[in-house]
């Protein structure tokens, strides 16, 4: 257990560190991808109502989108303009999907992001895109499409802030997000 | 929405009638007061604006108010200048009699707008004016409206129009409105609404309570509806909203994200793309018979569909080329040609309400540009760049265009201001339009009917 307390403090200094540039203090609707991820995160130490010591034996609960997030990987990024998937890409896919056969009753939704520096409707089919070509590869790995959803948010949701390559790279996005069922195990 | 504004000539005449024409000084004769609108930087004509007489305090005010809101109309075209009232001769002007245009012509204004409000013992408010040549000593028009009180900008864009069509030979776009898209809130997590407002920023009104994300409004050309996407319930989805009713009313149930929408433009279609196993094709919606019917078919991405102003062709947005290019079908979908070749990509195409000229957005080497080609793709002028300019609309003249300009924003979430420009065709006079948040996706109404 201590070790996977460790490991929880490891990826949120991880995550951290990626969306330093948000405020952790703020509180999201739930709604957005990453905004979601990072909320969820937060909470996990803040927890008001938690026993200290319930929260160490659990952890992130197995099957929930921390647990995607810290222990898998819910996001893989997109070259400029592009939906193809970088083999970076794949390796963090066929962890998705290895974590999404364990928990085979949940449901997901892929969200499809953009940069800024597009136009807003061909950034809306080009986010389509890069969630359908995700999906795509997560059925190949063989999970059903019927557990698979997509929904594309062009420039409209970015994760980091900022105009500048660093910021756009994170952007170009597709966040896997549990959107229903219930975890196995 | 838009109360009715009753109009009639006035007795044109009259004036030249009772003038024993002394010949203009400075123009020779049957030589018309006219801005040609063609040229590119054309030095604004000197036009005195008067303040509108009236009986009372009321009337005296609507006048004034009046009066201003014109010369602001002429003003914000960049095609006049209106003088400082301060620099009249003339202060008390009478429609009855005709204006002293020695004392004009001292101040060299060539044009001279007189009015007069009144209201009317039924409540109605009657505005009348006249237009004159100061040189030709000539009226060149004269009309009267009755509306209701309430209702005194919509008169004074009225007659802003006048004047302009008058003076240009072309339609007026004073007497129009904006719908965008109103936004606040940290880049990563936007607040957007609908709103919309006159051409010049006033009598704004948010039309959307900002929970669901809603982009790229779009007027019918009747002016009730507006067609837009919103994520209502995380499902994002071409809608129509009701101006006068509030009603918001889903488009369709398709297997698939809908969006970018546009009314055809004898508005009983919808074109719009479907997004179905990550492809974007374009679909026209009958309003009426909701027939859907698919024009494009392609694995490329094609969106952000504008019809020509006679309907028989669209313009759109495809990669099919290898990156974002404009191309022309016909509006079944046939005969699809790229009219763009210039360096970068191009995109949101909007087709003038002329028919001549499409204008689009293109970026290249990390700057966006707001530009105009005819539809054959010849012609091509940039009109306005930046950091990210983007969306253009056409005022119902297809002399003005409007867009959004986007500033870079910093790591911390400061910068990223949105605001709403309109500029000339001609690449002249860009002004902010006033917003009271920042402000996106802007689409121009037709001509209030």
């Amino acid at each position: 257990m201590r070790f996977n307390i460790m490991g929880l403090i490891a990826a949120i200094a991880a995550v951290a560190l990626v969306t330093a540039c948000e405020s952790a203090t703020e509180k999201t609707s739930g709604a957005s991808g990453a905004g979601a991820a990072k909320a969820k995160l937060i909470r996990i130490p803040h927890k008001p109502a938690e026993p200290a010591m319930k929260a160490k034996m659990a952890g992130p609960k197995s099957g929930s989108q921390a647990d995607l997030v810290i222990n898998v990987g819910d996001r893989v990024f997109f070259d400029f303009d592009k939906f193809n998937l970088t083999s970076d890409a794949r390796s963090t896919l066929e962890k998705q999907a290895a974590w999404l056969k364990k928990h085979s009753g949940l449901t997901i939704t892929i969200e499809g992001h953009a940069d800024e520096r597009g136009t807003r409707e061909y950034n809306l089919a080009l986010g389509e895109r890069r969630a359908n070509s995700t999906k795509d590869y997560l059925i190949a790995l063989g999970i059903s499409p019927g557990r698979l959803k997509t929904l594309s948010y062009g420039k409209e949701r970015p994760v980091a802030l900022g105009s500048n390559e660093e910021a756009w790279a994170q952007n170009r996005r597709a966040i896997t997000t549990v959107t229903g069922g219930t975890p196995s195990g | 929405m838009t109360n009715p504004v009753r109009r009639y000539r006035l007795l044109a005449p009259i004036a030249t009638a009772c003038m024993l024409v002394v010949l203009a000084a400075m123009r020779p004769a049957g030589a018309e007061l006219r801005i040609d609108i063609t040229r590119g930087s054309v030095e604004p004509l000197p036009i005195a604006v008067t303040q509108f007489i009236g009986g009372g305090p009321e009337e005296t005010r609507f006048g004034r108010d009046i009066a201003d809101v014109v010369a602001a109309d002429l003003e914000r075209s960049g095609l006049f200048r209106p003088i400082d009232p301060r620099a009249f001769i003339q202060t008390r002007m009478a429609l009855k009699t005709l204006p002293r245009f020695g004392d004009w012509r001292v101040i060299n204004a060539q044009a001279l707008v007189q009015g007069r409000a009144k209201l009317e013992e039924d409540g109605r408010l009657k505005v009348e004016f006249r237009l004159w040549d100061v040189f030709a000593e000539q009226q060149m028009v004269g009309l009267a409206y009755f509306t209701v009180p309430e209702n005194w900008r919509r008169v004074a864009h009225i007659i802003a129009d006048a004047i302009y069509k008058r003076m240009t030979g072309e339609e007026g776009y004073f007497d129009t409105r904006i719908v965008y898209i109103a936004e606040s809130g940290p880049q990563n997590r936007r607040i957007k609404r609908l709103a919309i407002m006159d051409q010049d920023g006033e009598n704004h009104r948010f039309l959307t309570g900002g929970a669901a994300l809603v982009l790229t409004p779009r007027f019918s050309p009747a002016l009730q509806e507006i067609t837009y996407l919103s994520y209502y319930r995380n499902t994002p989805r071409v809608y129509i909203f009701n101006i006068d009713t509030g009603r918001q009313e889903l488009l369709g149930d398709f297997p698939g994200m809908t969006f970018a929408p546009r009314f055809s433009p004898d508005g009983k279609k919808v074109i719009m793309s479907m997004a179905k196993d990550g492809n974007s094709e374009i679909y026209t919606m009958d309003l009426r018979t909701r027939v859907v019917t698919r024009l494009t078919n392609h694995s490329a991405i094609d969106t952000s569909p504008s019809y020509s102003p006679d309907g028989k062709q669209v313009v759109f947005n495809s990669d099919r080329g290898g990156a974002q290019q404009l191309y022309v079908m016909g509006a079944d979908g046939r005969n699809v040609r790229r009219i763009t070749y210039g360096k970068g990509r191009y995109a949101t195409p909007a087709w003038s309400p002329r028919g001549d000229l499409i204008a689009f957005t293109r970026i290249s080497k990390g700057i966006f540009y707001i530009g105009v080609m005819r539809p054959d793709g010849s012609g091509e002028r940039q009109l306005a760049k930046g950091f990210l300019v983007e969306g253009p609309t056409w005022a119902p003249n297809g002399r003005v265009l409007m867009f959004f300009r986007q500033t870079p924003s910093d790591s911390k979430g400061g910068g990223g201001r949105a605001r709403l420009y309109s500029i000339d065709l001609t690449g002249e006079n860009e002004i902010e339009i006033i917003t009271p948040l920042d402000a996106s996706d802007p689409a121009w109404s037709p001509l209030i009917p």
